[in-house]
Parts: C-alpha cells; structure tokens; sequence
C-alpha cells in the first residue's frame, strides 16, 4: 500500500457524466487485485476534505491502472476536470479483492451501473471463454464499451431499464434466466451494483445454493480500518456485528451479510 | 539535522514533539504503520476503549460537510481485554508515547477501565473522554456537569497509576468551568476539544444522514471554536494544555501553540493526508529554525496582548 502524487496518463469521458481516467504508478499496479479500491484526494482544497473511493478497474502493462467513475456530487467534478500530465494523491490498493473461480467453476459477473467498474478488472484477470458477463444500465447511452479493455472471448449481455439496448429489465433477470439447468452446482456469482440489485442478486444466489461475491460501496473516511465509518451489518446470531468495508470488505461472500429480515 | 528543542511535558509525561495522533482517528496506531514513521511521534491517542467490547452504531456513520465530517461511530472498540492482548504487544515496540483514551457509562466503568490498566507497562498516560453519555444521570454527557466531570477525574486518579489528561467537551456553556473542576480534582493535563454535535439532512429522503441522526463534528470547520477554547481554558488553569481541533497543517499546529497549548493533536487530517502528522513535527521544526527559535517552549503561550498568568 503506498500514498504518493500520481501523473494522470488520461482522463476522458467514456459516456455521459462518466470517466475514464488512467494513472500511473508502478507499485499499484504491482499490487492491485480485482476487488480492491485506492483513495483519491479531490482538488487541494480542505472543501471537499475527504478522499473518495474508487475501484481499481483494470489495469494497462506494467505501469498504469484505470479507474472508471461517474460525476454524482463536488469530487467526481473535480476529478472529471483534472487533465493529463496533472497528479492526484492516490492511496491504494486498499480492501480485500475477490477470490477467483476455480478452473471448473463456471463464473457469472453481474454488474448495475457503475458497479461495472471492479468487475471489468475481475474479468480481464479471469480471461476465459468461459466467463459470463452481464451488464446493466438504465439507458443505452450509459454503456460503457468493453472494447477498450481488451476482454476476449467472453459472453457479455446487455440489460437496460428502458429497453433501449439488450434484454428490456434489471440484469438480474439475465442471471435468473441462467440459475438453472445442467451445471448448476459448477455456478459462481461476482457482483456489484446499487444495493437494491445486490439484494436481488444475493436471494437469487441463495435460493439456488450458488456462491456469490459482491462488492460494497458506503461511505469512508480513511480506508485504512482507523476511523471505523465504513460499518455494514454482519449475518450473525448476535445483534449488531459489523464488518468495515474497508478492510473485511469491499469484496464479501453474500453469506456473510445481513441482508435484512427475510 | 536541526537543533531545534521540540521536546515537552504534559505533567509526568514527556514528549519527543509536541504533535500527537487523535484518538478515534488513528485506530490502535498499526492502522498506519504501513504509510508513516510511528517513531517520529509525539505520541498515539488510541481509540476510546471501554470496559467491554462495543460494537458502535448502526451505519451510515460518517456524513461530510463544509470543510468536515460528522461522525457517530458510537466509540466502537475491542474492549479491554482484547486491548491488552492484541494491541498493546505491538503498540509496547514503539519508540512514541502511547496514550489510552478511556470511557464508561457510569462513574464506576471509568474507574474499572482505570484500574484495567494500572500498573501495565508500556501505557504512557491516561486521556479520559468525558464526552460520553452518563447513564445514571439519563445520559447527559459527563463533560456537561463540572461536578460530575470532577467526580470522573478524581475516580480515574484513584484507581491509576499513570499521567491523567481530561478530554473536554465543547458541548457546554462554560467550558472553563469544567476545566477549573477537573484540574481542582487533580488532573494533570486537560485536552479540547472534542467534537461538536451536529447533524446533516438528505433533502430528497427528508431524513438524517446519519442513522443515529446527530453525529460529531470534526475537520477544518471546528478550528476556530477549537482555538478560542484552548485560549480561554489556557487564560484560567495551570496544568499544561493539549490543543485539538481541525488542525491539518503545521501553521493551524502553531496557532495553537502560541495560544497556549502545550501540544496539538491531529484527527481528521490523518484521513485526508496519512502523513499529516509527520508533515507537521517537520514543519513546526523549520519554522523554529528559520527563525532561529531554539526551543518550541518559546512558542508556546507567546500570543501577543496575552494575560496568561506565567508558567
Ligand atoms: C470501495 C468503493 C469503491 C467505489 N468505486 C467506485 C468506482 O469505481 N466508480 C465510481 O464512480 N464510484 C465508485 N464508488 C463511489 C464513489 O466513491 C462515490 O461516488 C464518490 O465518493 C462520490 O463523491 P462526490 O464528491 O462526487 O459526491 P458527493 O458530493 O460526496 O455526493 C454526491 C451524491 O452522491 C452520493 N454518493 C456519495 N458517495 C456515494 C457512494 N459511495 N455510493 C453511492 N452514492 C454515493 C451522495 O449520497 C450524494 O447524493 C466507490 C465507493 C466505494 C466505497
Ligand atoms: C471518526 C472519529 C472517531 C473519534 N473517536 C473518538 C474517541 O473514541 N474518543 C475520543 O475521545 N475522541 C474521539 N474523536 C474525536 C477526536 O479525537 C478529536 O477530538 C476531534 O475529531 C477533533 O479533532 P479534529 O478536528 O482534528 O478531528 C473521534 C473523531 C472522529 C472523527
Ligand atoms: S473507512 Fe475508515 S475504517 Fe473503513
């Protein structure tokens, strides 16, 4: 894990209000999971004061690791404004990633939104034909073209709210289309999306007994496990256990979370 | 190297520099060995421990604002006896003054903590956080109450054998009230300030954006409360001050000092910079060298039209 000034390589818009941008740093890319996120200080200022989340999203040779993100509030802004040859405060890579399939495993990735951004780089570093890739988004202007990230071979599938690209409704419906038949017991699931879609994705994998990683977004302050401000509720007998994202996390076993009562 | 002196006392306790990691922000200090030179701190404030393990409140916990944070954590921690077996081995290996900040719910929970930790080597001082809620009084904080906050302190002292330093409330009328009665009870530092109650609405839900609803306030936009508090406190007790609030860099570090406090802990900045509190020790340092300063005690309560009694 290191904290250090980062040249920005590039940092253009992929689609509407979302970025891709590529930064260089050797050590990140030399430790960097699939699963795992850095910290970015926004702007020099104490307004915004903190440093946001971001997921690593893939990375490029030896040297530059991409994250892919959207404009929602005053630090993406600021991000999305920042131009090549510029440096960012960069800390990472933090989290645990994601334990890859084992070679008889047949792995589905199931992304919403944004949520795509870990999952591409889980997917690059899977790098099999037998990969299932299913993607959501609410408009087909959203999608994000996986051209760039050189995925070979892989199934990917589109879903959009509106039905103007790919299968019309949520992307879990692409998963549930695919829980049953022959194989069943070789499925695996990596997800990560908005909340409501992780729900969903964590009853359809729980029904039908399959694994299933998701990946976790809250709030942060440090992303270093100090400021314990990244809880989520623990599946345990106890009340009131939690994990901290941070560190247990981002990546958890559906299993292992409180999915509320049900 | 420099020559600079920035060695000071808080009481019994020395210091190899003046600047200090909050507790609560800081975590149990391994959270940062990675990233910064422990050694080369003032000292640890570790996360406020209690006598059993508490898990904290339910999320969302953290809410940024205007040039802070508001956090209702609900001092989660690993509790006593996890403390000294999986934490305090590793933190005993540093060469830096380990502080552990202390709570209860009851007069009593202060003294059983106190007593959980006496004569265990490795402990430089004592902070006690009287900032939380008092069960036997309907949970008004201790900090509100200077008898009661006395009271907390004198129950601390009897059952401790290290250095007490008493962390302050800004939450109160008459902050130097409670320090008067907390030194008078036989502390042997005072530290402010804490975090300030606050709360954050989500315009769209119409609801708090913390799920315990109000939360601390801490960061940059706390600073100037924070100063004007340690002055005021610094103007009526004799005990040495450590000064807290929005400090992220060594200028904010000396504003402090020269108001009178003896030594300055860092909080939320360590979330935004991992270095900042080395940055400061670094930059306090050339600051008194070029300006030929030999020692940081000559910073220290320097504040121009000051009517501090002397030392
Ligand atoms: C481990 C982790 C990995 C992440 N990876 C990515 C990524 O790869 N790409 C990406 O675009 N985003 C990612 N996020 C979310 C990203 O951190 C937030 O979108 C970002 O912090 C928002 O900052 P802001 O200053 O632009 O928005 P703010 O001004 O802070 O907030 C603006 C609006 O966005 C909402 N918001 C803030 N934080 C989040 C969040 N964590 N999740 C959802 N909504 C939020 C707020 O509620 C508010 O309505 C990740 C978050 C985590 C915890
Ligand atoms: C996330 C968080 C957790 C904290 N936990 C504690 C604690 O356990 N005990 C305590 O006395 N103070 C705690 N504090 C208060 C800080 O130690 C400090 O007094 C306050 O944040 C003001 O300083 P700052 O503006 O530099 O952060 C906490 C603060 C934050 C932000
Ligand atoms: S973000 Fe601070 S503990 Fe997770």
């Amino acid at each position: 894990m290191i904290d250090r000034e980062t040249k920005i390589i590039f940092n253009r818009a992929v689609a509407p209000d979302t970025f891709l941008m590529g930064l260089w740093s050797r050590e990140i890319v030399a430790g960097a999971r699939p699963g795992q996120f850095v910290m970015i200080k926004a702007g020099l200022s104490a307004d915004p004061l903190l440093r946001r989340p971001f997921s690593i999203c893939a990375i490029q040779g030896n040297d530059v690791f991409c994250i892919l993100y959207r404009v929602v509030g005053r630090g993406t802004k600021i991000l999305s404004r920042v131009t090549e040859g510029n440096r960012l405060s960069v800390l990472g890579p933090l989290g645990r990633g994601f334990d890859f399939p084992k070679a008889d495993q047949k792995p589905f990735i199931v992304a919403g939104g944004i949520g795509i951004a870990p999952l591409i780089f889980l997917a690059q570093a899977i790098n099999s034909d037998n990969l299932t890739f299913m993607a959501g988004y609410r408009h087909k202007d959203e999608i994000v073209a996986m051209e760039k990230f050189s995925l070979s071979g892989m199934e990917i599938n589109i879903a959009t709210d509106d039905g103007t690209a790919g299968h019309h409704g949520p992307v879990t419906e692409l998963l549930e289309a695919r829980l049953d038949g022959p194989d069943e017991d070789r499925r695996v699931v990596f997800a990560c999306g908005p909340l409501p879609m992780l729900e969903r994705v964590a009853d359809l994998t729980n029904d039908s007994c399959i694994p299933c990683q998701v990946s976790l977004e809250t709030t942060m302050a440090c992303g270093l496990g100090a400021c314990l401000g990244c809880a989520v509720k623990a599946a345990s007998k106890e009340t009131d256990v939690y994990y901290h994202v941070c560190k247990d996390g981002p990546v958890f076993d559906v299993k292992t979370l409180y999915w509320g009562a049900r | 190297m420099s020559q600079t002196h920035l060695k000071v006392k808080i009481g019994p306790l020395e210091l190899k520099n003046p600047v200090l990691a909050a507790s609560g922000t800081f975590g149990y200090g391994q959270e940062y060995a990675d990233l910064i030179d422990l050694n080369l701190l003032g000292g640890i404030v570790i996360k406020g421990l209690s006598i059993k393990p508490m898990s904290g409140n339910p999320p969302p916990r953290i809410v940024e604002t205007p040039c802070g944070m508001l956090n209702s954590i609900g001092l989660a921690n690993v509790g006593l006896e996890a403390f000294l077996k999986e934490k305090l081995p590793w933190l005993r290996k540093l060469n830096t003054a380990v502080i552990v900040n202390i709570y209860g719910h009851s007069t009593d929970e202060y003294g059983a903590v106190s007593a959980g930790l006496r004569g265990i080597e490795g402990i430089s001082a004592i902070e006690v956080n009287i900032s939380c809620p008092n069960v036997e009084t309907g949970g008004m904080a201790f900090g509100t109450d200077p008898d009661v906050a006395a009271k907390v302190t004198e129950e601390v002292l009897k059952n401790t054998d290290k250095p007490v330093i008493v962390k302050l409330s800004p939450n109160v009328t008459d902050i130097t009230a409670v320090a008067k009665a907390v030194e008078k009870a036989g502390a042997h530092g005072l530290s402010l300030i804490n975090t300030l109650t606050g709360m954050a609405i989500d315009i769209d839900t119409r609801s708090p954006r913390l799920a315990n609803i109000s939360g601390g306030l801490s960061g940059p936009a706390i600073r100037p409360v924070a100063l004007y508090m340690v002055r005021e406190v610094v103007k009526v007790v004799r005990i040495p001050v450590i000064g807290i609030g929005g400090i992220i860099n060594y200028q904010d570090a000396l504003e402090f000092l020269i108001a009178g406090a003896r030594a300055v802990q860092v909080g939320t900045a360590n979330f935004v910079n991992p270095r900042a509190t080395l940055d400061i020790v670094e930059g306090l340092r050339k600051y008194c060298e070029d300006r030929k300063i030999a020692s940081i005690d000559e910073i220290i309560g320097s504040l121009k039209g000051n009517t501090q009694p002397g030392e």
